[in-house]
């Protein structure tokens, strides 16, 4: 089973990165663009077959370590 | 006074550090990450800054994790005085002994210069010889140095008076240079008794060098 984790700064949080994209994508005539947020993805492989026991375990993996639960959010799609 | 300095892969600081603390008369010992206690006669723990594990997924969040971190925190709650410097400042707040968070400074570039701090709280175990109001030049060198906590978090902070530090120019008035809520600079744990500080006091100790007042905090610090 594959688990893809996206992390994103929480709403509220600033995300200078995305600030910035924002501002670039602005200056190249990209001027429809109402926000931006800049996160980052990890992609794990997993043993386990049971989806329920998947979800559990990634999202452990995401409170304890992968995402940093102060500042930013995580979403977990499994296939 | 013995000063034990934690020392991880991609750790940087602990022999500059280490000079600091010689310098005002302590004794001192690096520690390896792989260590499962403290030494006993350890009267202050200092994590050390650099980039602990290369800064990989956030910094400090790999380090977290090591042997010995599961020993600070025996240490800590036991009231043992824990001072996180850069890095060992997000190291600590990684492995929740001190609150907030830091993220990618606001400008986005890595901040390596001489800045000017407040001293906003001396009730405590560590600015106890400043003045509230003192102002010294400490350096900063971080690329992840802009400090997070929510509002409710704030308010608990400046109940407590849980902020030690903020960024200030000469004359005291707020300067911020990396988008810190309140400009905050450094922040201590609810029982007074884990510190922490992005910049760096143990990099002020030599006036050639363009400060000591690196002296005037950490002095205290091996001080009864």
């Amino acid at each position: 089973m594959k688990a893809v984790v996206n992390i994103s700064l929480k709403a509220g949080v600033l995300d200078s990165q995305g600030k910035a994209v924002h501002h670039a994508l602005d200056s190249l005539n990209f001027n429809n663009v109402n926000d931006v947020r800049v996160g980052k993805q990890i992609i794990l492989k997993l043993d386990e077959t049971d989806k329920t026991k998947a979800m559990a375990e990634v999202r452990k993996m995401c409170e304890d370590l992968l995402a940093n639960t102060v500042i930013e959010d995580y979403d977990i799609e499994l296939s | 006074m013995k000063v034990t300095i934690l020392q991880f892969p991609g750790t940087n600081c602990e022999y500059d550090t280490q000079y600091a603390f010689e310098k005002l008369g302590a004794t001192t010992e690096i520690l390896w990450h792989k260590a499962d206690k403290i030494p006993s006669d350890t009267d202050l723990l200092v994590v050390a800054g650099g980039f602990s594990y290369g800064d990989y997924l956030r910094s400090g969040a790999i380090a977290k994790f090591s042997p010995v971190m599961k020993a600070v925190t025996r240490y800590a709650n036991n009231g043992g005085k824990v001072l996180g410097i850069c890095n060992g400042f997000q190291v600590l707040t990684e492995a929740g002994l001190l609150p907030g968070a830091l993220k990618r400074n606001d400008g986005l570039h890595f901040i390596s210069k001489h800045h000017n701090l407040k001293v906003i709280k001396n009730d405590n175990i560590f600015l106890k010889e400043l003045a509230c109001g003192d102002i010294l030049n400490i350096p900063i060198a971080h690329h992840d140095g802009n400090y997070y906590i929510d509002e409710d978090g704030l308010k608990e902070l400046e109940q407590n008076n849980q902020i030690l530090l903020k960024y200030t120019d000469k004359d005291g008035n707020i300067k911020n240079p990396n988008g810190s809520v309140d400009s905050i600079a450094g922040v201590c744990n609810n029982n007074k008794n884990v510190f922490g500080l992005m910049p760096h006091p143990e990099r002020a100790m030599e006036s050639l060098l363009g400060s000591d007042d690196g002296i005037k905090m950490l002095k205290g610090f091996v001080s009864a």
